[in-house]
């Protein structure tokens, strides 16, 4: 994944007088075809659509009830605790993620190649077997005990939601990172190394202040993706916004109240995401002629590099082995007991192909969003673009609802069809595929499509011809994270998949729902091959171009 | 993908190809001839239907069954599943339009709340006469398949059969300290809740929810993860269903739990899985049909005896060889069309602190 999440690069190494002004933004936007636009409005549409359907059910109940469960003390708690929790694991996800980045692009790690892409696998495993591999493994009795006889602290509440979340989710930050740091012109460390400032300083003082902006883009993915969990806290025990509103799905078949909740659910997400746009500090873009002018040379860890190599190795351990290992036990002990096994393949391939298709429906529909926001300052560009947020910060059941409410009303020859069902993935997760490809094209220099204009091409022409292909890696990184989270999609793939499409998530789903840990060993080690494969091929390919 | 070989690139389309031929094409499973129990495979000549069904009912237990309908009927099904009280939103948010012919859910509150929504039609009395009253709606528009029992499972090795309470309501003295798990987000458990407040009154139940918090009650997210804490010795003993212990049994037979029943006690409520038929189905008739081959002999013989599922039958004189018959277990007298009200359950609970 790679190049292209983040933002930055080159920004910070460029002379100040080359940043665009507000003014130059604004003569861009004319320049700005309704081939853009256009779809890029229409998407932004889309995206809205889920928020509408939570002020239509919301509107049902009187407005004394809506001020009542807003602010109800349990309501604000709820609130409180979802602000903690997404915080928290978004702060360790920085701590633990920009210098795991640093460590595997800059340093001499031992292995730091493997480590480059290991470290960023954990993202694959879904929480909801995640968080149950975590209870096999660290619960009294579990795998831990039974093998090594130490009794580990127990994984629930906030610590276990918090640390299995961290460890899930940290890639978001990892991968963003890895990739900003890549497009850093390395000369300016070697300034600072030049005036005499140690490697520590040098990271802190030169290094961390250009990846702001990528740093930010990655705790923005973690950060909304707490809000929306749901595998986790309920597995692991500890109450969010999500899971109140689960809750009241399911519970009560009342689904103004739960409405109600999800609102103020996006109304967080707007919070998260104005800070995020300030943590950041976009500029509207970067206009780095080139990348970095060669690669940096490694910086030496000496006596840290084999606690380096350790601290890499337990992120690997507890994030990538610790779930394939208690899923390799379940089946192994479920087929010494006689359990039949049935191979998958065909929910194999239905994943494949649904994940598939979404990938390519989104990085579709981000391409005019990314190009709109990443070639113009117009304010209205940024709204669409913080739009696509909205989807992916609710939980799946939400957005899920509200494409049931819609597509059966509006687009009735399409309900519970694959094509509804791909429609749901792209507003689950645009932000992923815009986000790759702005930051793609945020590292070259427009002046490369105003040379087409100057050299006679139209504005149409010189999109076909010259932005697209540069949007290229950004696509195919923004394709192959959008193809991993669609691929371990639970709520949408049940209510929205044509009737008996059953896939890898479905499967797990209803074999770890009736505890059939056998049943859900073998599309579990699957889906998590299957998601490790693009995941691996688009980080390696990001190295190799650099 | 410039800088993959060309073999990789071979390899990766042929995978993906293969792979996309699987997806396409039905499960190998699928193809291996269903027996009929009956031994004649009877399709009629103009079998009504084809039905929908949305089941909450996991494929594991149920998904042959219709394969065997199936075949017995020649009315062809289409099952999605999913959970149950999703389904239910599912239904509400489809409204007239739904796809849905039949709705299979876990509990008796979700098809209580979708008949007092007016979504579903009432059954026919040759389907409910077959059926014990207390499994089925006195109003008539849903019937149980099966019956649940809610029962305390307990740690074989750390609990002794005499100390073992008669009452859920023992669980609050200090001996059961930390040493019971119960999952208050689950429906099943809020089912049992509403009954409680049912028949015992609103301040009996708030008392008996804040005297198990107080005694630092473990909280489990559904009910196969408080049979593994038991197992484990997390917890001594979980309040559950009956049925989720022979599942553990099925992959390992060591597995240290069984169940305590509570005769006579609030706490041995017997809840259903159960259907109902959507008034909005286009094809009732085939429906029907359906429900009557649930509620069949050789249906209800088998859901007491499938080694995953072992559950109550709920038609007269069907009796299940490996549980305690239903006078032994003497259910509480509550009607399960009044489980609906969850609201006024899920607000007791949340005042309580139970859902922090």
């Amino acid at each position: 994944m790679s190049a292209h999440l983040p933002s930055p690069g080159d920004q910070l190494t460029r002379p100040v007088p080359e940043r665009p002004t507000r003014r130059s933004g604004t003569r861009r936007v004319a320049g700005i075809h309704p081939a853009v636009w256009v779809p890029s409005l229409l998407v932004a549409a889309a995206m809205l659509l889920p928020a509408l359907y939570l002020v239509l059910a919301t509107v049902e109940l009187p407005p004394a009830r809506i001020w009542e469960i807003a602010t109800d003390p349990a309501t604000l708690r709820l609130g409180g605790r979802t602000l903690l929790l997404g915080a928290s694991v978004t702060a360790a996800s920085l701590l633990l993620g920009i210098p795991l980045a640093w460590l595997t692009v800059r340093s001499d790690l031992p292995a730091r190649r493997f480590f480059a892409v290991a470290t960023g696998l954990p993202l694959v495993i879904p929480t909801y077997v995640g968080a149950f591999a975590l209870v096999g493994a660290f619960a009294r009795g579990g795998l831990v005990e039974e093998w090594f006889g130490v009794v580990p602290p127990a994984p629930y509440g906030f610590w276990g939601a918090f640390a299995a979340l961290t460890l899930f989710s940290f890639p978001y930050v990892l991968i963003t990172v890895q990739s900003g740091l890549r497009g850093i012109d390395p000369t300016l460390e070697e300034a600072s190394r030049l005036l005499g400032n140690g490697p520590v300083r040098t990271f802190l003082k030169v290094t961390v202040p250009q990846l702001r902006a990528s740093a930010a883009a990655g705790g923005l993915l973690v950060m909304l993706y707490v809000f929306s969990d749901f595998g986790a806290v309920s597995i692991l025990r500890y109450s969010t916004f999500t899971r109140g509103l689960y809750l009241q799905y399911r519970a009560a078949f009342d689904r103004s109240p739960a409405a109600l909740l999800g609102l103020l659910l996006v109304g967080m997400t707007i919070v998260v995401i104005v800070l995020e746009a300030r943590v950041a500090r976009d500029r509207g873009g970067q206009f780095g002629a080139r990348g970095p002018t060669r690669p940096a040379a490694a910086v030496p860890l000496r006596a840290w590099r084999w606690p380096a190599a350790g601290l890499c190795s337990v992120v690997v351990l507890l994030g990538l082995v610790t779930p394939v290992t208690v899923i390799g036990f379940w089946l192994v002990r479920g087929l010494q007991a006689g359990e039949q096994v049935n191979v998958a393949l065909g929910p194999a391939g239905r994943s494949i192909l649904a994940a598939g298709l979404g990938a390519l429906a989104a990085v579709a529909a981000a391409l005019p969003v990314a190009i709109w926001s990443a070639r113009s300052s117009s304010r209205i560009a940024r709204l669409v673009e913080r739009a696509s947020f909205t989807g992916y910060a609710l939980p799946g059941i939400v957005v899920a609802l509200a494409l049931v409410f819609v597509g059966i009303r509006l687009a009735t020859p399409l309900y519970q069809t694959l094509a509804m069902l791909v429609f749901a993935y792209v507003v689950l997760f645009l932000p992923q595929a815009i986000g790759a490809i702005r930051t793609s094209l945020l590292q070259v220099n427009p002046n490369v499509e105003s040379a087409s204009r100057v050299l006679g091409g139209t504005r149409l022409t010189t999109l076909r011809r010259v932005t697209l292909p540069l949007a290229r890696r950004g696509a195919i990184a923004g394709g192959a994270l959008v193809f991993l989270t669609a691929l371990k999609e639970l709520p949408a793939t049940l209510l929205l998949a044509p009737t008996g499409f059953d896939t890898l998530a479905t499967r797990v789903w209803s074999a770890t729902e009736e505890a059939f840990y056998t049943r859900a060993a073998v599309p579990a080690l699957f889906l998590i091959l299957i998601g490790s494969v693009p995941l691996a091929i688009a980080m390696i390919r990001e190295r190799r171009e650099r | 993908m410039r800088d993959l070989s060309l073999r990789a690139r071979a390899f990766i389309g042929i995978t993906a190809a293969s792979l996309l031929a699987f997806a396409c094409a039905p499960d190998p499973v699928d193809d291996v001839p269903v027996p009929d129990s009956t031994g004649d495979v009877d399709v009629e000549d103009e079998a009504p239907g084809p039905i929908t069904v949305y089941s909450g009912r996991n494929e594991d237990f149920v998904g042959f069954i219709f394969d065997d309908f199936e075949l017995a009927t020649g009315i062809e099904v289409a099952v999605r599943y999913g959970d149950t009280a999703e389904l239910a939103a599912t239904i509400v948010e489809e409204g007239e339009a739904s796809p849905a012919d039949v709705y299979f859910a876990q509990d008796a509150g979700a098809l209580g709340a979708l008949q007092d929504q007016g979504l579903l039609t009432e059954l026919p009395e040759d389907i409910l006469e077959v059926v014990e009253p207390t499994f089925r709606s006195r109003e008539g528009e849903w019937t149980g398949t099966t019956g649940r029992v809610r029962v305390l499972a307990y740690n074989t090795d750390n609990v002794d059969p005499a100390e073992l309470p008669d009452s859920v309501f023992d669980l609050t003295e200090p001996e059961w300290q930390g040493r019971v798990g119960w999952a208050p987000t689950n429906g099943s458990f809020q089912s049992f809740v509403t009954a409680m407040r049912l028949t015992e009154g609103e301040e009996v139940a708030r008392a008996w929810l804040e005297g198990m918090l107080a005694n630092d009650a473990v909280e489990f997210p559904n009910n196969t993860a408080i049979v593994e804490g038991v197992s484990r010795g997390e917890v001594d003993l979980g309040i559950t269903n009956h049925y989720y212990l022979y599942r553990f049994l099925a992959e390992d037979p060591e597995f240290p739990v069984d169940n305590h029943y509570l005769p006579g006690d609030i706490g041995g409520l017997v809840n259903i899985a159960g259907v109902g038929v959507l008034a909005s189905s286009d094809a009732e008739e085939a429906a029907f049909e359906l429900v009557r081959y649930l509620l069949s002999e050789e249906v209800q013989v088998f859901f007491g005896q499938n080694a995953d599922t072992i559950e109550f039958p709920v038609v007269a004189g069907v009796e299940a060889p490996g549980l305690p018959s239903l006078a032994e277990i003497d259910p509480p007298n509550v009607d399960l069309s009044n489980l609906e009200d969850l609201q006024g359950t899920l607000q007791l609970l949340q005042e309580v602190g139970a859902l922090a």
